[in-house]
């Protein structure tokens, strides 16, 4: 176990190595003058003469390789570059931009892992019953559904027709209010910060510009959640030590809480997991459709603008992401299943 | 194969996706009839009915109504269905060979080869698809071909990964190893012991593949960063639909259909594969229903 993590650990920073490998060779096919914007550090800097300067600096009229390497010392010494499309640097804007895509996830994940599980749970439970039946058509519904058109649909449905869940982080009112000085900004996450400064209104508001995007989120990624939950559940189902405890005597819920329960968390880790690093690396299309202001919609942001710097920068930290994700979820397999032993 | 075929039309569900899927191959293979190209030189760019900006309600002269600066949606759709398969078999196609390819020289010798190649698909698969894809069109630029390769460019690692099993599960069984003795070259026992006996899962993987490669194509139009502005794509047409989610308070259903009609196109199609995909995954694995 010790070796394995070991070496998990050791590939981490080689297999990172190579992510920022690929994305820079791809982002390097651009022409070269566009490709100085991203080495510059504010936007005055960039005059045609500046950018010839940035150009010769950067070794951009050299080798790929050379490039490469000059690029990585000047990251190695947590310089990120500046970003066009946030104008800032890019180590603020991901300060900025990550707490909301922090608060939208986790605010959407909860929902999924109870309600998900309640219903998976349910429905395996009652199988062919109408219960089941109409759980698995929504669970196959929704799972077909593109993420963008269950946000557009939501946006549709709650913005365009009822007027609530608007989208964005909040209104303008809140957004003076927050800027006007009377509210301190602790964590970045709107829900706590205005707890912190026992504010109502902010908390309200706030509450309402999330609900629309964690409900695009909750729809489209429960589906799938619903599917393994109630899939593993019936595996389990189907073994004699759940015939044997149903043959003693036990009650439904006695058998689902301390048997069923336990003993799909493997595949739920694994999809819940891997959904959870998903929401983190920025569900771009639901950002993008609710003009929530986190990491994904930045993203987006700088690939229309060609914003190199900020483009590099994002899709580093989605990786980042995606590779400690699947490292704890390896942990947690480990954990949860003392069985489980990587040798 | 003919066997399994009956057994997944035997399912109820699968029988009406495949219904679905055989809709959509119909309305793609058709298209050129109902909906008479508009620019003789490439028949993907939507018919435009004026300039105004306000979309007009489905009449019988616009079967499902227009969008934004007039686009077509009913040409826009039929047209559209032609392109989504049309970018989703290249895609599976090209990154299937290069899968096969790959996956078959790094199963078949191992080792160095073998290291290397399965590190590289190890980088490639930990970026999340749509970030890469985005990436690599953005930098190409927005046309058809472009897409095809950002796609294929994320699409052929889980190719290559999934031969490569069947190909280390073949290459040991005993009928591989006496036609090595017997004197077979490697190019002949490839193609005649190893290729026809680990095709089929990636066959059957990337004919269920062609609704996410869809998925993934549209989501990169929705994003803007797809085909060129006006073309017949279905999630392009839906990106212009958000500009209508507001509508007159007294009218609240007038742009409605700018939202439904490409929304419900994707979802059936999606849907099609999802329900043949499903009753795939019953028989292979017969232990869950």
């Amino acid at each position: 176990m010790k070796k394995y993590l070991i070496k998990k650990i050791f590939f981490i920073p080689l297999t990172f190595l190579g992510i920022s490998f690929i994305i820079f060779f791809s982002i390097n096919m651009l022409p070269t003058s566009i490709l100085a914007t991203g080495y510059a550090s504010t936007d005055k800097e960039l005059t045609k003469k500046d950018i010839e300067e940035l150009i010769k600096k950067y070794d951009l009229d050299k080798g790929i390789l050379k490039r490469y390497i000059s690029w990585l010392s000047k990251t190695f010494c947590g310089d990120l570059g500046y970003s066009t499309s946030a104008k800032m640097s890019v180590t603020d804007a991901i300060k900025l931009y990550l707490p909301a895509t922090c608060e939208l996830a986790l605010f959407s994940i909860i929902p999924i892992f109870l309600i998900g599980n309640f219903l998976g749970l349910k429905s395996a439970f009652k199988r062919n019953s109408y219960f089941d039946k109409i759980v698995k058509f929504l669970s196959t519904f929704f799972y077909s559904m593109p993420s963008f058109v269950i946000g557009i649909v939501i946006l549709y449905v709650f913005y365009g027709i009822f007027g609530i869940f608007k989208p964005q982080r909040y209104s303008l009112e809140t957004e003076i209010l927050i800027s006007s000085g009377n509210f301190t900004i602790y964590t970045g996450f709107m829900i706590l910060d205005s707890i912190i400064n026992l504010n109502l209104q902010v908390l309200f508001d706030s509450l309402m510009h999330l609900l629309g995007p964690s409900l695009a989120i909750f729809v489209g990624t429960s589906a799938i959640f619903i599917k393994i939950t109630r899939s593993s559940a019936l595996e389990e189902l189907n073994k004699d030590y759940v015939r044997m405890l149903k043959a003693k005597g036990l009650d439904y819920n006695c058998i689902v809480s301390k048997h069923i329960r336990k003993n799909i968390l493997i595949p739920q880790i694994t999809i819940g997991g891997f959904q959870f690093i998903r929401l983190l690396s920025g569900v771009v299309i639901i950002e993008t459709i609710f003009d929530w202001p986190g990491i994904g919609s930045w993203g987006v942001k700088s690939a229309w603008q060609l914003d190199i710097a900020g483009l590099m920068g994002f899709s580093l930290l989605i990786s980042a992401f995606f590779l400690i994700g699947n490292l704890v979820i390896d942990i947690l397999y480990v954990i949860v299943d003392p069985r489980i032993r990587y040798d | 194969m003919i066997d399994f075929l009956k057994k997944i039309l035997s399912n109820r569900s699968s029988k009406f996706g495949f219904f679905i899927i055989l809709l959509y191959v119909v309305l793609a293979i058709v298209a050129p009839f109902i909906a008479l190209p508009y620019k003789e030189y490439d028949p993907y760019i939507v018919r435009q009915h004026g300039f105004e900006v306000e979309p007009k309600k489905p009449s019988l002269t616009y079967l499902f109504g227009t969008t934004q600066n007039q686009y077509d949606i009913f040409y826009a759709m039929i047209w559209g269905t032609r392109l989504a398969f049309k970018i989703s078999i290249s895609v599976v196609i090209i990154s299937s060979i290069i899968g096969v390819v790959l996956g078959g020289i790094s199963g078949y010798y191992g080792g160095f080869v073998d290291e290397i190649l399965m590190r590289f698909t190890d980088v490639i698969l930990s970026v999340p698809s749509l970030v890469l894809a985005m990436i690599i069109a953005v930098v190409l630029g927005p046309g058809i071909d472009n897409i095809i390769f950002a796609i294929c460019c994320v699409w052929w690692p889980s190719y290559a990964r999934m031969f490569r099993s069947e190909v280390l599960r073949i290459k040991n069984l005993n009928y591989v190893l006496y036609s090595k003795i017997s004197g077979g070259n490697t190019f002949w026992i490839f193609k005649r012991h190893i290729l026809p006996n680990s095709i089929y899962p990636v066959i059957i993987m990337a004919s269920l593949d062609i609704a996410n490669v869809v998925l993934l194509a549209s989501s990169l139009s929705f994003l803007g960063i797809g085909s060129p502005q006006g073309y017949a794509d279905w999630g392009q047409i839906i990106a212009m639909s958000r500009n209508w989610i507001m509508s007159s308070f007294s009218q609240p259903f007038s742009y409605a259909h700018t939202v439904i009609i490409p929304s419900s196109f994707i979802f059936f199609f999606v849907l099609g594969f999802n329900l043949v995909g499903e009753s795939f995954r019953d028989i292979f694995d017969p232990k869950i229903k």
